[in-house]
């Protein structure tokens, strides 16, 4: 029964992958054994993707060797993984939403009549067996764009475990998922590793990898730093090992002289879902807003800044009341958004470093009606530098930045202007751990320049670590206010899901609905 | 905070020049490759293509679409499409003559007739960002309505200009030797260039076209600057117009029938992104340049009308492959 005795599912020892040179991976061993989560954690950078792109065919290692179940492998391309049993789900899931979920199972390999014609009858009970193998019960004529991100993915895994995978990796998964659907994601992995898969699982998400891996690899640089036993390790030591360095302070706090002015709302809702909220973060404070994912704070976020157009109450900052109907004025009273779809609602992926970050400030760099490129390059270059974005020029294009420093060159775009109130939805997403303290040192400087700050992220220690003052939200309206230093996880949790006493420390009621 | 190991690849010095960078030069070398190439072929090919004189015919040629194709760039740029400009340049062009003939002073007829298409421009632009129609569908009813407006002032037939007029050194003219509409395409091209590299609005534009959502929440008046794109088209179509009709010495109410198509192909060949965000403006006018040297050698060549029109075609698709396997950046 000894784990140890088992025969790995898969094994790979001493693997080495160049790029034009550049050593991306380095004697790297790796095994994934029956029935075993093994989380692969590492920075941006450190070498994760390669190493399951390998896996998955797509790149063939320079050196090392790859056994699946003891035998020799190599796999040339990504039917040579398949074939061998190794299937992704990539975080960009890959379904066509027109069509039904037993079409979508069905993809590449229809069944089909003895004239040649598709057998529809048959698509649909293999669709049926495929899901019950995942335990899902899903109706396979509904189409797949009804679904939520999370039972898509569900069917992505219903495809993979259909083809007889062995091992499923799975990328960055709780990406995009609620909590409620992380936690039934949970559930099925959970269930796989019982009915004897190997699961690969990436994440940046330190509580979910514990909650779920039984064994963690860190890599950096391109380099296996450490494999442990969940067990045997604890976060503080994974962190450490993913940064090369002790992160004691991760969460910084300057002393910071909090003083009236900053972002005052009253009032504020959009009449229908969302409020009236009133709150304020005060000059040189950090403030928290947190709340379970659809409780309405991107939605505050969204009308403080005029990005929707319904809107009831009024919005000061710096003690006088500002009129806002859309971004630019919010810009112009000095209010910055960072919104929380980076890819979306954030970046020009086809454009430069110069032109992200500059977009919301050109016109300060102007004169006579022209551009003046000598001041926006120096700008931007020392912005850069103060967020130390890594970029080969100023001019690369920002699609080719890793995730952590495009998020950085957003933080940089609301810098540019200058603003006295910033509005951080989700900083830190789908960031490598270095980025992750960046914006946390540089939030921290903002506030102790005496800007005001709003953060709104779903990481609650995230939130406990960096706010003066945190604000919940549940169902559209403020549920709670607590003090930051002293809040803790079990109140925030309960003033956000409103299951126990409504009453927090400060005892703030929720407030009034004016209509349903 | 102590020692960030960052792995600075940060270089302080090389990024310095304006814009310069590896891949957009790819870019642009790729496609002046494929002029080059051609250029070489037709000296060496066509008879009399390689002088002085034959040079000023190409660029006086190409001018009319290197001028609409200038407008339908900064269109492009933010992923939308100008189908109409075609018909704008009969509405200008018509239009400037009929006030020509009316005894309004030349240059307010000219720029009368400039005003007709920029207002159309304008219509496009507010019904495209405002009542969120999509550009295709917008631009092509106004392509077959302006035709049908151009039809409708002349009852169908062509309006030749009165006597003589100063507006045909517009198609004629030369300063220096310089034929006045190759002048005029020069202009414009610098022009656009300029507001489009060195103005906040140019920016503005390209980030339009690269992720709309993201260029509204920083800020930018998104339906503004898709109204305006619009409008330079319409500008443009007009300019386009103008010289039309003072090269051949009336309105013609047929005149620019499927140069919208042309331009369209003068753009992409210069390697300007359908999908918005991506591209330049001297790309286009060295795309038009290709357009005008493949007929004109053509011609040369003596290849009949019906082969050129294939071989034209078919220079056309292998020009964007070969630039979008050799140049582009993977998306």
């Amino acid at each position: 029964m000894a784990q140890n005795l088992q025969v790995p599912l898969l094994k790979l020892s001493g693997i080495g992958k160049s790029f034009s040179g550049t050593r991306v991976l380095h004697q790297i061993a790796f095994e994934v054994l029956p029935g075993e989560v093994h989380a692969v954690m590492g920075e941006n950078g450190a070498g994760k993707s390669t190493l399951m792109k390998i896996l998955a065919g797509i790149h063939l290692p320079d050196t090392g060797s790859m056994k699946l179940n003891g035998q020799e492998v190599k796999f040339f391309s990504p039917s040579d993984a398949l074939k061998g049993g190794i299937s992704i789900i990539h975080q960009e899931l890959n379904v066509v939403p027109e069509m039904s979920i037993a079409d979508n199972l069905a993809l590449g390999n229809e069944p089909r009549t003895r004239l040649g014609l598709l057998d529809r009858r048959k698509v649909e009970t293999e669709a049926r067996e495929k899901l019950a193998r995942v335990h899902s019960n899903l109706d396979p004529l509904q189409s797949m764009g009804s679904l939520s991100i999370g039972m898509q993915q569900v069917v992505e895994i219903a495809r993979a475990v259909a083809q007889d995978s062995r091992i499923l990796i799975l990328d960055e998964p709780t990406a995009a998922l609620s909590t409620s659907e992380s936690s039934q994601l949970f559930e099925l992995i959970r269930k796989m590793r019982s009915d004897g898969m190997g699961l690969i699982y990436i994440s940046h998400r330190m509580q979910e990898v514990w909650e779920l891996a039984d064994r963690i690899t860190v890599l950096r640089d391109g380099c296996l730093v450490s494999t442990s036993h969940r067990v045997d390790t604890s976060q503080h030591i994974v962190v450490n090992d993913m940064i090369g360095r002790d992160i004691e302070s991760l969460f910084l706090r300057d002393e910071r002289k909090i003083v009236p002015g900053g972002l005052s709302v009253s009032g504020l809702g959009d009449g229908k879902r969302i409020g009236p909220v009133s709150f304020e973060v005060r000059s040189g404070e950090v403030v928290g807003l947190f709340g379970l994912v659809g409780a309405g704070r991107s939605e505050i976020a969204r009308l403080i800044f005029g990005a929707d157009q319904v809107r009831l109450g009024s919005v000061s900052v710096d003690g006088s009341r500002v009129i806002i109907t859309d971004p630019p004025s919010a810009i112009a009273a000095g209010i910055g958004l960072l919104s929380e779809d980076r890819k979306g609602q954030g970046l020009l992926l086809n454009r430069d470093v110069i032109d992200n970050v500059a977009l919301p400030s050109f016109g300060s760099f102007q004169r006579f009606g022209v551009l003046q490129f000598g001041r926006i390059r120096s700008a931007v270059r020392a912005v850069s530098d103060r967020l130390k974005i890594k970029s080969s020029s100023d001019s690369q294009l920002v699609s080719e930045l890793s995730g952590g420093n495009q998020q950085k060159v957003l933080v940089a775009r609301w810098l540019e202007i200058k603003p006295r109130v910033l509005i951080m939805d989700e900083p830190t997403r789908g960031v490598d751990i270095g980025s992750k303290a960046q914006i946390y040192r540089t939030v921290n400087e903002l506030a102790s320049e005496g800007t005001a700050v709003l953060i709104i992220s779903s990481d609650i220690s995230e939130v406990l670590g960096i706010s003066d003052r945190i604000i919940v939200v549940r169902d559209g309206l403020l549920s709670g206010e607590f003090n930051g230093l002293v809040a803790t996880e079990e109140a925030l949790m309960l003033s956000a899901t409103g299951i126990e006493k409504p009453n927090s420390e400060s005892g703030a009621e929720p407030q009034k609905r004016s209509r349903t | 905070m102590s020692s960030e190991k960052s792995v600075k690849v940060q270089d302080k010095e090389s990024p310095g020049k304006s814009g310069f960078r590896f891949d957009t030069f790819w870019d642009r070398w790729g496609i002046l490759g494929v002029l080059t190439l051609l250029i070489i072929y037709m000296s060496l090919f066509a008879p009399f293509f390689l002088s002085f004189g034959n040079a000023f015919n190409v660029a006086q040629s190409i001018s009319v679409n290197a001028v609409l194709a200038a407008g339908m760039t900064v269109v492009i740029l933010t992923a939308g499409i100008d189908l109409s400009v075609g018909s704008m340049i009969a509405v200008s062009g018509v239009g400037c003559v009929i006030f020509l003939n009316l005894g309004v002073p030349p240059v307010l007829a000219v720029l009368g007739g400039i005003l007709l298409t920029t207002l159309a421009g304008l219509i496009n632009g507010l019904i495209i960002s405002y009542l969120m129609l999509p550009a295709f569908i917008v631009t092509l009813g106004a392509l077959t309505y302006l035709r049908g407006i151009a039809y409708s002032l002349t009852d169908g037939k062509p309006v030749p200009i009165d006597g003589e007029s100063p507006l045909q050194f517009i198609g004629s003219g030369a300063i220096f030797g310089v034929p006045t509409t190759v002048l005029m395409m020069a202009t414009i091209y610098l022009l656009l260039w300029f507001v489009l590299e060195r103005t906040r609005y140019g920016r503005h534009i390209y980030a339009v076209g690269g992720n709309k959502e993201a260029a509204r929440l920083a800020g930018i008046k998104v339906k503004r600057v898709l109204t305006s794109v619009y409008v330079i088209s319409g500008l443009t179509a007009g300019i386009a117009g103008i010289m039309f009709a003072s090269r051949v010495r009336s309105g013609q109410v047929t005149g620019g029938e499927g140069y919208e198509l042309d331009a369209i192909a003068a753009v992409i060949l210069g390697g300007t992104s359908l999908f918005g965000g991506r591209g330049r403006i001297f790309g286009t006018l060295v795309g038009a340049v290709i357009i005008g040297v493949l007929s004109n050698g053509l011609i040369l060549m003596g290849v009949p009308f019906y082969t050129q029109l294939i071989v034209k075609g078919a220079v056309i698709v292998l020009a964007v492959a070969l630039d979008y396997f050799k140049g582009r950046p993977r998306s």
